[in-house]
C-alpha cells in the first residue's frame, strides 16, 4: 500500500456543491471508498454519492424510548404497590392508568437523550483534534461556504501523484495535502 | 397555490425584490444572500468586538427588573407564602397563573422547531433557534413558581423519585406529580434540542473567530464538529426524531397541566375541553412572544432580510388559527355551563362573567378574541410591524388573563357561599411576577450577544445556490462561478 507517512489525505476544495457531489461520485466510480464530503450545511446528494444515509440513529432512539416506558412503569408500580402501599381512598395500589403519564414522559426523555448522544456518540464526537483542521482552507471554508471531498491515505487506490491528478480534473479550486 | 396571470393588476410595487411579482407572495428571505454573506451577517452579532451601546442598556434594565425578582424571592423564602395573596378559598394565585402563563409562552418554540420541522415549512429556519431559546428561558420563568409555591422551596427536590432514609415515594396517582415528569423531561428535551441545533453554528462561529478566548470558547461548544456528511446525516436524523419526540410531549406539557384542573371536581375546572384547549391557548400566546421578541431583534440587528414579512405574516396566520381553537374553547365552557344544567357550574360562569371579578373575563374577551381575531383576517395588518408588535402585547397580556380567570374565578366561589372568599394579589406577588420578565429579558439578551440566534447552516439551505440545478450539472455550475 503506497501510502505515503504522515499524510491523512488529499483535501479538494469545491465552491458549488454540485462540483464536489460530481467529484464524488467519479471518484466512487474509479474505486476510492475511503472517503468523506465537508460541506456547511447538509447535503443529500453528497450522502447518497457516499452511499451514507443509513444511520443506527432511529435503532439507538427506540431502545431507549422502550428503556424509559419500562423503566418508569416498574419504578412506578414498586414504589406504589410495593414499596409503600398507601391506600387513598380505597383506590387500587396498582392503579396503571394514571402511571401512564409519567411512563410517557419518560419514554420521550430516555428516547430523545438516546437520540442526541447517540448521535454524538455514533459521530465520536466530542472530537477537538481531526488531522483536517490541519489545513488552512479547511479550517476558513468548511463551516461557512466552501465544499470539501477529501480523499483519504487509507484506501488502498490512494496514490499521492495520481490521486492528486484525479482529483484536479475536477476544476477544484485546490487539491492540498492534510498532514496526520 | 394558484398562480395568478401577470396580466392582472398587481396589489404590490414590481421593484420591491421581497415580493415575487407574479404570485404576490413574500420571499422567504430576503434575495442577494449567498453562503458567505449569511455566515457573515449572522456571526458577525457574535463575534463583534463592539458591543451595540443598546444591547447594554437593554441589558442593564433587564438586571434592574431581575433585582426585583431576586429581592421577591428572598422574602419570600424568609417569611413564608403568606407575603402572597394566596389564601383558603384563593389558594392558587399568582403563583398558577403565571406558571402556566409562561410554560405556554414556551410552547411555540417547541412547535416551531419540531412540529413545523416535520410539516417541511422552511420558513421556520429564520426564527426556530430565538424560539428555542425563548422556550428554554420561559420554562426557566415557569418553573420557579410552582417551585417557590410549596412554601419551602429548599425541599424541592422531594418531587423526584430518589431513595431517601424516608422510606416515602412520590405520590403517582396525582397529577401534580404528573407535572413534575412533565416539565422537567420537557426542559431536559428542549435544552438537548436546542444545543444538538446550535453545534454546527459554534463550529462556525470557531472557525470565524479571531480572539483566542471566543475560538477556545466556540471550539469547546461545537465539539469538534467539522461538517463530515456522514456526521450531517447522523444529525438530520436525530434532530427529525427529537422533532418527533418533542411534537408528542409538547402536547402533553400542556395537556398534564391541564389535568392539575381538569381533575379537582371544581366548577370551572372539571373541564374536558382543557387538554385542547389549553395547547390552542399556549401556542397562541407563544407566537405572541415569539413576534414581541422576533419584531425588536430583527430590527434592532438590521434582521429584516433574513426575518422577514413572510414570517411574521405567517405567525399571524398561526396566532389566527389557534385563537380561533381558543375562541371555541371559550364558547364551549360557556356552552357546557348552560347545557349541564348544573346549577353550580352555571352559577360559576354567571359569577365568571358578571361577578365581582368580572372585569377580568370581559379583559380577556377583549384583549384574546374581540381585538386580534376580528384584526387579523386583513393581510395590510398582518404585515404592519408596528401593529403585529402591539397585538402580541395584547394576546400576552389576553392570555395571562385567560389563566387568572381560570384559577381565581373558578377558587374564590366554589359550592358552599360560607366557604366564599376573594383573591388580592400582594405587591410581592407583582414584584415576582414583572421580575420573572427581567429574568427572562436578561437570559434573552444574554443569548443574542453570545450564540448565533438564527441557524446558518439551516439559512444556507434554503438559498437558491444550495439546490443542484438539473441534477448534478457539475460542469455548468463550476464554469457560473468561475
Amino acid at each position: 500500500m503506497p501510502v505515503e507517512e504522515g499524510v491523512y489525505g488529499l483535501l479538494a476544495e469545491f465552491n458549488t456543491p454540485g462540483a464536489m457531489v460530481h467529484a464524488t461520485e467519479q471518484a466512487r466510480a474509479a474505486g476510492y471508498r475511503r472517503m468523506e464530503c465537508y460541506t456547511p450545511y447538509p447535503v443529500e446528494e453528497a450522502a447518497t454519492a457516499l452511499d451514507v444515509h443509513h444511520t443506527r440513529v432511529p435503532l439507538l432512539t427506540l431502545m431507549g424510548g422502550l428503556m424509559g416506558l419500562t423503566t418508569a412503569f416498574l419504578m412506578q408500580t414498586w414504589m406504589s404497590a410495593i414499596s409503600y402501599p398507601i391506600n387513598v381512598a380505597g383506590r387500587p395500589l396498582f392503579s396503571w392508568p394514571a402511571f401512564m403519564i409519567p411512563a410517557y414522559e419518560w419514554t420521550i426523555l430516555f428516547a430523545g437523550l438516546s437520540a442526541a448522544f447517540g448521535m454524538l456518540a455514533l459521530n465520536g464526537l466530542p472530537q477537538p483534534y481531526h488531522p483536517l483542521f490541519n489545513a488552512p482552507n479547511f479550517r476558513t471554508g468548511a463551516t461557512d461556504n466552501k465544499f470539501f471531498l477529501c480523499l483519504e491515505a487509507a484506501d488502498p487506490r490512494f496514490e499521492l501523484a495520481d490521486t492528486r491528478a484525479f482529483l484536479e480534473q475536477f476544476h477544484a479550486v485546490s487539491v492540498v495535502e492534510v498532514d496526520l | 397555490m394558484a398562480t395568478k396571470p401577470i396580466s392582472e393588476p398587481l396589489r404590490h410595487p414590481v421593484n420591491d425584490p421581497m415580493i415575487d411579482p407574479r404570485t404576490g407572495e413574500f420571499a422567504v428571505i430576503a434575495p442577494g444572500h449567498n453562503f458567505a454573506s449569511v455566515t457573515q451577517k449572522i456571526s458577525n452579532v457574535v463575534l463583534t468586538s463592539h458591543t451595540p451601546l443598546g444591547w447594554f442598556f437593554g441589558l442593564i434594565a433587564a438586571a434592574g427588573v431581575l433585582t426585583m425578582m431576586i429581592v421577591a424571592i428572598t422574602w419570600l423564602v424568609l417569611r413564608g407564602v403568606g407575603i402572597w395573596g394566596v389564601t383558603i378559598p384563593g389558594a392558587w394565585g399568582f403563583a398558577i397563573v403565571n406558571f402556566v402563563w409562561w410554560i405556554g409562552i414556551g410552547h411555540a418554540g417547541t412547535l416551531i422547531s419540531a412540529i413545523l420541522l416535520l410539516f417541511k415549512q422552511s420558513w421556520r429556519n429564520s426564527i426556530n433557534r430565538f424560539a428555542e431559546a425563548m422556550t428554554i428561558f420561559a420554562v426557566c420563568c415557569a418553573g420557579l413558581f410552582p417551585v417557590l409555591h410549596i412554601g419551602r422551596p429548599w425541599l424541592g427536590y422531594w418531587l423526584f423519585p430518589y431513595p431517601n432514609t424516608m422510606n416515602i415515594w412520590p405520590q403517582f396517582r396525582s397529577p401534580l406529580c404528573w407535572d413534575v415528569f412533565a416539565v422537567s423531561t420537557y426542559a431536559t428535551i428542549s435544552v438537548v434540542f436546542w444545543y444538538i441545533g446550535m453545534v454546527p453554528d459554534f463550529g462556525t462561529l470557531r472557525d470565524k473567530a479571531t480572539h483566542p478566548f471566543p475560538k477556545w470558547f466556540y471550539g469547546l461548544l461545537s465539539l469538534g464538529w467539522r461538517g463530515s456528511t456522514r456526521h450531517w446525516m447522523r444529525y438530520e436524523t436525530a434532530s427529525l426524531l427529537l422533532a418527533g419526540l418533542s411534537t408528542p410531549l409538547v402536547l402533553s406539557v400542556h395537556t398534564v397541566i391541564s389535568f392539575d384542573f381538569a381533575v379537582a371536581a371544581l366548577p370551572g375546572w372539571h373541564t374536558t375541553i382543557f387538554p385542547p384547549y389549553f395547547v390552542a391557548g399556549a401556542i397562541y400566546s407563544g407566537f405572541a412572544m415569539v413576534l414581541t421578541l422576533a419584531i425588536p431583534i430583527r430590527k434592532f440587528y438590521h434582521m429584516e432580510d433574513l426575518v422577514t414579512l413572510r414570517h411574521l405574516d405567517n405567525m399571524a396566520k398561526v396566532m389566527l388559527g389557534t385563537g380561533l381553537i381558543v375562541a371555541y374553547g371559550y364558547g364551549t365552557e360557556v356552552f357546557f355551563a348552560w347545557y349541564s344544567a348544573s346549577h353550580w357550574e352555571w352559577f360559576m360562569m354567571w359569577n365568571r362573567m358578571f361577578g365581582p371579578m368580572g372585569w377580568g373575563y370581559w379583559m380577556l374577551i377583549l384583549t384574546n378574541i374581540a381585538i386580534p381575531l376580528f384584526t387579523l383576517w386583513w393581510r395590510k395588518l398582518r404585515v404592519n410591524v408596528t401593529y403585529l408588535f402591539i397585538l402580541s402585547l395584547i394576546i400576552n397580556t389576553g392570555m395571562w388573563f385567560e389563566r387568572f380567570v381560570i384559577v381565581v374565578t373558578s377558587l374564590y366561589r366554589d359550592y358552599l357561599p360560607s366557604s366564599w372568599g376573594t383573591y388580592r394579589a400582594t405587591k410581592w406577588d407583582y414584584m415576582l411576577y414583572v421580575g420573572t420578565m427581567g429574568f427572562f429579558t436578561f437570559l434573552f439578551l444574554l443569548f443574542t450577544r453570545f450564540a448565533p440566534m438564527i441557524p446558518m447552516n439551516e439559512i444556507k439551505m434554503m438559498l437558491p445556490q444550495a439546490k443542484l440545478a438539473g441534477g448534478l450539472d457539475a460542469e455548468e455550475t463550476v464554469e457560473e462561478t468561475a
